[in-house]
């Protein structure tokens, strides 16, 4: 019993350091501009588990993500339109598929020649 | 002035241990790297390849991947979109990281035209389990490449470990929550939710990781 004290001590004074710590490194990172919603999740549900992670259900989860990002007003962030162009060409609908690529396109210029690589694709 | 600094280090090492991290990560933020080469090439746009795996856990290039942009884009630079990229590269006769990582410069520039290529090698990924606890490793190197000139612009490495011990319940309790949790962690692969931690610390700690780019708004401090 008295050493459980002792050590219950020593386990709060860790908490205390530890919240420093944290509070040290959040004076270093701000918060996000982008609504990341989704996104990075479904990069690693696909690759470990790809049976949850069909390109329906992620369509469906983006599409989500789209409307918050709205409700927020924050810009969804990059790649985020071109992963999910390329959702919509596995299950072979070209015309949402090329809708986002362009809006990847339209939002971030720096990806025009990787979008324009899959729009000549679609056509 | 020799006496002084030496007097400095024996106070250090008599620290608690966490103590001693809390100095070392506060420096870390104080003495920042020499970014004149990152600042003169200016790069907007950055592709991100699949991590080189040198692990066991076959897991480790696509968990970390799938960190990387966030951290990246939120310090202000155009991310191409990881998977889309590593799919039309397997479509291309580069079956993993491995390969990727060998396609010249010039023709990355000349299919997908990022300002430069992050090549990421992952030392270390996984969970150990030492009898009444678990221990949690990422190690990750980076290297920022400019395609227009080949210059290596940043370097960075990361060393993140996590253990997890519980407190009380006696030693029965602690022997029976080490099983368990070992259950867990097994199946859940916890050596992801590490890897968002040290891809965050890697590429955005101030002096540390990647200057700001060119979305980057003004700080909202």
């Amino acid at each position: 019993m008295h050493s459980n004290f002792k050590n219950s001590h020593k386990f709060s004074f860790k908490i205390i350091i530890l919240l420093t710590l944290f509070t040290a490194l959040g004076s270093c990172v701000s918060s996000t501009k982008y609504y990341w919603g989704e996104y990075e999740n479904i990069l690693y549900t696909q690759s470990k588990d790809p049976g949850k992670s069909t390109p329906e259900i992620q369509i469906e989860k983006m599409q989500a993500d789209i409307q918050k990002a709205a409700s927020k007003n924050q810009p969804l962030p990059p790649g985020f339109y071109a992963h999910l162009g390329s959702q919509y060409l596995e299950i072979g609908k070209a015309q949402e598929a090329r809708q986002y690529f362009t809006a990847e396109k339209r939002a971030f210029p720096e990806s025009t020649m990787l979008m324009d690589r899959f729009l000549k694709k679609i056509k | 002035m020799i006496f002084s600094n030496f007097k400095k280090v024996t106070l250090l090492t008599t620290f608690n241990f966490f103590l001693g991290t809390t100095f070392f990560l506060l420096l870390g933020c104080a003495t920042p790297k020499n970014y004149d080469k990152f600042r003169a090439a200016n790069p907007k746009s950055i592709l991100v390849l699949p991590p080189k795996n040198q692990s066991t856990d076959v897991r480790g290039t696509y968990s970390f991947l799938s960190t990387v942009t966030m951290p990246i884009a939120e310090k202000g630079f155009y991310v191409f979109p990881v998977s889309v990229v590593d799919q039309m590269m397997k479509e291309n006769g580069l079956p993993s990281a491995n390969e990727m990582h060998e396609v010249s410069l010039k023709k990355i520039k000349e299919i997908i035209n990022p300002d430069a290529v992050l090549y990421i090698n992952l030392e270390q990924y996984g969970t150990k389990f030492v009898v009444i606890q678990s221990q949690t490793t990422v190690v990750a190197s980076g290297k920022l490449v400019s395609t227009a000139s080949g210059q290596v612009l940043w370097e960075g490495r990361i060393e993140k470990v996590v253990a997890s011990s519980n407190g009380g319940g006696g030693l029965g309790g602690l022997l029976v929550s080490a099983m368990v949790s070992q259950a867990i962690n097994s199946s859940v692969d916890y050596a992801h939710d590490v890897s968002i931690i040290a891809s965050q610390e890697l590429f955005m700690t101030e002096g540390q990781g990647l200057v700001n780019g060119p979305y980057k708004t003004v700080s909202t401090k």
